[in-house]
């Protein structure tokens, strides 16, 4: 005990350090009352929807809810860990493939929007005005215009790869040519496609919260193919057991009532509403 | 002749291919202090670093007490070097570093203390940084924590070598009160003139191998042998090149 | 804007000065959190890896040189594979998920800690190691045991471990790879600035991503340059 009692002046240096990590430690330790994850998308949370719902639930609730924003693939992931009280994405068959194979309770339709075609101003591919979606694609890959995709197994991406399977295009082999895949979400895809005056597929409601859209437009919209729908699923808590499922079941009814549906309706960007609830009821 | 502290039998070094200790017999008596002359590179840091412990021998025992050095030994003894190095801390943090590893009791270690910074004569400065004392008092500083332990065998590796004449009166000086108080010294140093004032016994090495030892008054005035002849009269240059000297050696 | 909101200033230093003149309350919660989990980080990485790097710096033992390697190696780290790790430790689905961490700021801070504890250790056991190698002597002849060695070392060192602890720092509060992953960005619980910087970016508002990216620069500097002072005191006064 020799050396301790002669370095006390280090030592008691290292007792305060460990006494202040333990302090910080418990000071960040997790509240787990009332904590509910939402397991979603960037195109929903960064076009600010749920700045404008979670308010409105909590009002009524008196829940708090969080957010996590990531690809649909990547949220579907988290949830399927467990990691996640509710799954709001937009796959319509991941989703029912997340909840057959027991992750989740029952998938509920719950709000659409569209996807468009965006591009520059002096459109190579000449589609802009068009409604035909699958035309407006051939055009690109024809001219083998610069066409940027998300590449991250989204619901976007999923959306996206599958209409160039319809025209019967691979883009595998001409990924990294004229099809360039940035592997990111879709503000970041946006900021590459404005940066090398690509086209792109993206949701209408980021497009329309992006701030950075330089000389880019929509040049192609209101195809039914374009359709986006919004799925909301709850985390199954026989699967998960440490799944927050009361808070998770009071926030998808009240998604899917009239009041969660009003709400939706209710948000607007710039005078136009982004998206639009078809909760079947 | 009092009794034998310390003495090496058969002692012998080796560092690469070079033999820079040579069957090395030796014998450091109670209470004398004894001076290791020699030419630069005959060995003399080295065999004060095996005296203490610092280095093994290849062949050959160190004993203390008629017994292999050992810990409880070596934490008898204390040593300055050429060029001290003191902690980043204050005078007195310094000192008293030293006496708590030491494990001196610490009802002792006040007194201690405040008697090493008045014998090193830097009782004014004992809160400065160890490291903005000149020379001079370091070395000093370098002798009070080395004696502040109060070891029974003192090393003192040239360690006047790098300062002014006034510095090292000074530092003979506090010397003498250690010697006094009954301490034995070995001193390695290759300046006649302070193994004269210093020493009671010399020992001259010469490429590696004790030449010649006895008591300082007859050797100094009668050489024996060619070699410390020849060292005395200041004609003989260092035969060995290779640098053993352990202040030359830049990794032990 | 859910989290800062954008100010409606002509470029990003304007943007900068507005944020912080007007003292926008969502900017003081993620500055104060970004300080928090990193400071955190930065105090368990010096707990750690203090210690270690101390032992390692200045201790001969069978196994030193593949920690070396293993420690060099570690310091390279990309903060999204320890973020991965982490996520996969902490999910509800892994071994520590149990005690629920996920996407809390403790999360986080553990995520750091693991990032740049090595660079803690392996800096400190270079500074220590030369410094070592000045002391070595007088520590054999004081028969120093291996322990007093490194506590001594460590007190010696103090004022050029400053240095070491704002490397991490440094790591810490500028990286969002590892944050993302465990923390989830979430708006008012692990928001911080580098993932603020990396949401507003991605929502195409670059000016106010450079303006937090400003003051995210300002505040590592003037935590470098206080910290600094503090050990140039220190080492000028051989204290």
């Amino acid at each position: 005990m020799k050396f301790i009692g002669g370095f006390m002046h280090l030592h008691r240096m290292f007792a305060l350090l460990a006494g202040l990590a333990l302090t910080v430690l418990s000071a960040s330790a997790p509240a787990h009352d009332q904590r509910m994850i939402i397991q979603s998308t960037t195109s929903t949370d960064n076009s600010g929807l749920y700045d404008h719902l979670l308010p409105l639930f909590e009002e009524d609730t008196g829940i708090k809810a969080q957010v996590v924003a990531v690809g649909t693939g990547q949220a579907i992931r988290n949830a399927a860990n467990g990691d996640g009280d509710v799954l709001l994405v937009h796959a319509a068959d991941a989703e029912e493939a997340f909840v057959e194979q027991g992750h989740g309770v029952e998938r509920f339709d719950l709000m659409y929007n569209d996807f468009v075609i965006v591009g520059p101003t002096k459109d190579p591919a000449g589609i802009a005005g068009s409604n035909d979606v699958l035309a407006s694609l051939q055009k690109i890959a024809d001219v083998s215009a610069a066409f940027v995709s998300r590449g991250d197994d989204s619901g976007t991406h999923k959306a996206e790869r599958k209409l160039w399977s319809e025209i019967s295009v691979d883009v595998e082999p001409v990924s990294g040519t004229w099809y360039r895949e940035t592997g990111s979400g879709m503000g970041t895809t946006l900021n590459v496609a404005t940066g090398l005056d690509a086209y792109t597929l993206t949701d209408r409601a980021t497009w329309q919260a992006f701030g950075n859209k330089q000389a880019h437009q929509v040049l192609v919209e209101g195809d039914p193919r374009l359709f986006n729908q919004y799925g909301i699923t709850r985390v199954d808590e026989q699967r998960h057991p440490q799944v927050n499922h009361a808070d998770a079941k009071v926030f998808v009814e009240w998604m899917l009532s009239d009041a969660g549906q009003q709400a939706i309706a209710d948000y607007t960007l710039d005078g136009q509403q982004l998206f639009f609830p078809n909760a079947r009821r | 002749m009092p009794e034998v502290l310390l003495s090496t039998r058969q002692l012998s070094l080796t560092l690469g291919r070079e033999r820079v200790l040579r069957d090395v017999e030796l014998d450091v008596h109670r209470g004398r202090t004894l001076a290791i002359l020699g030419a630069n590179g005959a060995g003399k840091s080295l065999l004060l670093r095996v005296l203490h412990g610092l280095i093994e021998p290849d062949t050959g025992v160190v004993s203390v007490h008629g017994k292999p050095l050992d810990h409880t030994a070596r934490a008898r003894q204390a040593m300055v070097f050429q060029r001290p190095v003191m902690l980043r801390r204050s005078v007195q943090q310094n000192l008293d570093f030293a006496i708590r590893t030491r494990g001196i009791q610490r009802s002792r270690r006040k007194s201690g203390i405040a008697a090493a910074l008045t014998l090193a004569r830097l009782d004014h400065k004992r809160h400065q940084p160890a490291r903005s004392l000149s020379g001079g008092e370091q070395q000093r500083l370098a002798l009070a924590r080395a004696q502040v332990a109060e070891p029974e065998l003192l090393f003192l590796d040239e360690a006047t070598s790098s300062l002014d004449p006034a510095s090292t009166a000074a530092f003979e000086d506090m010397l003498g009160t250690t010697v006094a108080k009954g301490t034995t010294v070995v001193l390695v140093t290759h300046d006649r003139h302070q193994a004269a004032r210093l020493a009671d016994d010399i020992a001259f090495l010469h490429e590696g191998r004790v030449a010649e030892q006895g008591p300082a008054a007859t050797l100094l005035d009668q050489p024996q042998g060619p070699e410390l002849t020849d060292w005395l009269e200041g004609r003989l240059q260092p035969v060995s090149t290779h640098g053993a000297d352990a202040s030359e050696r830049s990794t032990p | 804007m859910s989290s800062v909101a954008a100010p409606s200033a002509s470029g990003p230093l304007q943007a900068a000065f507005k944020l912080i003149a007007t003292a926008d309350p969502d900017l003081i919660e993620i500055v104060t959190l970004s300080l928090k989990v990193s400071l955190s980080a930065v105090l368990f990485a010096c707990l750690i890896g203090l210690p270690l790097g101390a032992v390692i710096g200045s201790l001969r033992f069978p196994g030193r040189a593949l920690l070396n390697l293993i420690l060099n190696a570690l310091m390279g780290l990309p903060p999204v594979t320890v973020g991965l790790l982490v996520y996969l430790m902490i999910s509800a689905s892994g071994p520590l998920g149990i005690f629920q961490l996920l996407y809390t700021p403790a999360a986080m801070i553990l995520a750091q800690t693991i990032l740049i504890t090595p660079i803690v250790a392996a800096l400190t056991r270079d500074v220590v190691a030369a410094m070592h190698e000045e002391y070595r002597e007088e520590f054999d002849s004081l028969l120093l045991s291996p322990i007093q060695r490194a506590i001594a070392l460590l007190r010696d060192a103090r004022y050029r471990l400053v240095t070491v602890a704002l490397a991490g720092f440094g790591r810490a509060i500028a990286e969002v790879g590892a944050v993302i992953i465990v923390g989830g960005n979430i708006n008012h619980v692990t928001r911080v600035m580098t993932t603020t910087i990396a949401l507003e970016t991605s929502r195409g508002n670059l000016e106010l991503a450079l303006a937090l990216g400003a003051i995210l620069l300002s505040l590592a500097l003037v935590i470098n340059a206080s910290l600094m002072g503090v050990a140039r005191i220190g080492v000028r006064t051989g204290a």
